[in-house]
């Protein structure tokens, strides 16, 4: 980690496309929760309430883009024609970021049930399936912290993300097919349920986090690329550098991951 | 296909005859689940005999896990899941036969923990054709995501940690629809008991086509 970090200092994940992105998305935030804080009125049932649903339903469906891209690069790995270790990569980082989003959604409900239902947590269909759905998805990414031959695990972990997403549609569904205790949609429904600046904020919100979504996800799939790349050249470094102790000058791999291990076997002697 | 699967089912049932571990060591270790339950609720017989269910699949959870890494432990030692991987045998054949073969375990291991469950916690029993019914799909289901995800843990140095925390989020819905059928089938419940064996059915029809579909992906990655 010593190693990825001094690599992300040298020189990073972003560009001028993602500060871009970065930037838009910081604002989108502020926009969204000057609506959902100020213009927004409160509801005539859940009074302030109401306001977590400019955080909780975007949260939730984030979490669901995040698992359902995990699944849909892990088959384009799975299918030969389209197999290519950025698929695999693609998997990794929707994954890591749908958990997060996942957290966030069980975290959002769970203070909004406290006064809305007076409990933190009940057994409902929908709140069950959505933890089992972040149980599974750690598994996967424990799964993927294993280690061995990278294509190897990558065809491992592309089986287990198209098992774990079949999850998904059942959670969405939840509210459907069971009589739950969450409220079902809310705007994918004939009449809406909700109008005017709650709507619009609403729908604003979703906006938001896809871009932020798109934003970590573009950060994180760099991170991968850096970690493979840390996987691939390392040991070639590693060797390159005992052979210079005894004196032997041979090629070397890029001089970015060269002077980033460098700078880490120095502080690791150090230590 | 179906012949590999038998090969390979009466190969591993075969090992499991001669090295008797799921008598000898997963059938006790079953039975001491149960007692163990006992301790927790402090031998109250009322909360016992209404969690029976419950309890039951859980102990039944915890022994496939035990049987499943054991069924792919058979094939660690001497190079013997290269021998599988170079034999020529069907890899649905092998999944087929590896998830019949921790089944059939399984099976055993239900009928001994059913006694366990009537002697210990006073359970009986209503209705019988759900009650075995509901085990059976219960059982595939089980067999096939053990097998499955022990073939993707399967060579892999952190096999027995990671094993269970694959496999136990995911057979969830076996635990609730089994415990639900067989609250019904215990006469526990007046709910229609049989209306679990639709998710048992489908979780146990998904996972073995899954199974089958992928385990060529697994086998040669293995």
């Amino acid at each position: 980690m010593v190693t990825l970090r001094r690599m992300l200092a040298y020189r990073g994940t972003g560009d001028r496309t993602t500060r871009i992105l970065g930037l838009v998305t910081l604002a989108l935030v502020a926009v969204t929760a000057w609506l959902g804080l100020v213009v927004s009125p409160p509801d005539k049932v859940q009074g302030q309430l109401v306001r977590l649903i400019y955080v909780h339903p975007a949260a939730a469906t984030a979490c669901y883009v995040g698992f359902g891209l995990c699944a849909l690069a892990s088959l384009a790995y799975l299918w030969p024609r389209t197999r290519s270790r950025s698929w695999d990569r693609l998997a990794a980082a929707s994954a890591e970021i749908g958990v997060v989003f996942c957290v966030l959604t069980l975290v959002t409900g769970s203070i909004w049930g406290r006064p809305a239902w007076g409990v933190w947590w009940t057994w409902d269909a929908r709140l069950t399936l959505t933890a089992l759905l972040l149980a599974v998805f750690l598994g996967y990414l424990a799964l993927r912290r294993t280690g061995g031959d990278p294509d190897s695990r990558a065809k491992r972990c592309a089986v287990v993300a198209v098992v774990c997403a079949l999850l998904v549609p059942v959670d969405h569904e939840a509210t459907t097919w069971w009589q739950t205790l969450h409220q079902g949609n809310t705007i994918l429904r004939p009449n809406p349920l909700i109008h005017g600046w709650q709507l619009l904020t609403m729908l604003i919100s979703f906006v938001t986090y896809g871009f932020l979504f798109a934003w970590l996800l573009v950060h994180r799939y760099r991170v991968e690329v850096l970690e493979d790349r840390f996987e691939d050249e390392g040991y070639d470094v590693a060797i390159a550098e005992r052979r210079a102790e005894g004196g032997v000058v041979t090629a070397g791999p890029s001089p970015v991951l060269s002077e980033s291990l460098s700078v880490s076997t120095q502080k690791a002697g150090q230590t | 296909m179906w012949r590999d699967a038998l090969v390979v089912g009466a190969k591993d049932l075969r090992v499991e005859m001669h090295s008797r571990v799921t008598t000898t060591q997963v059938a006790p270790y079953a039975i001491l689940v149960l007692l163990l339950f006992g301790f927790a609720f402090d031998q109250n017989h009322a909360i016992l005999s209404q969690a029976a269910p419950g309890l039951f699949w859980i102990a039944v959870l915890l022994c496939s896990m035990l049987a499943v890494q054991r069924s792919f432990a058979v094939e660690a030692a001497d190079g013997a899941r290269d021998g599988l991987r170079l034999s020529g045998l069907d890899p649905a054949g092998i999944f087929l036969g590896k998830a019949a073969a921790v089944a059939l375990q399984l099976l055993i291991l239900e009928v001994v923990l059913g006694l366990g469950i009537a002697v210990l916690f006073g359970t009986s029993f209503h209705d019988p054709a759900l009650l075995l019914l509901s085990a059976a799909a219960a059982t595939v289901g089980l067999a096939s995501a053990g097998t499955l995800y022990g073939m993707v843990a399967a060579g892999l140095r952190v096999r027995e940690t990671l094993l269970p925390l694959l496999v136990l989020p995911v057979v969830a819905p076996v635990l609730l629809g089994a415990t639900q059928a067989w609250m019904a089938a215990l006469g526990l419940t007046t709910a229609d008991g049989w209306r679990w064996m639709t998710l048992l059915v489908s979780f146990a029809a998904i996972y073995v086509t899954f199974g089958v579909l992928s385990f060529s992906v697994l086998v040669e990655e293995a």
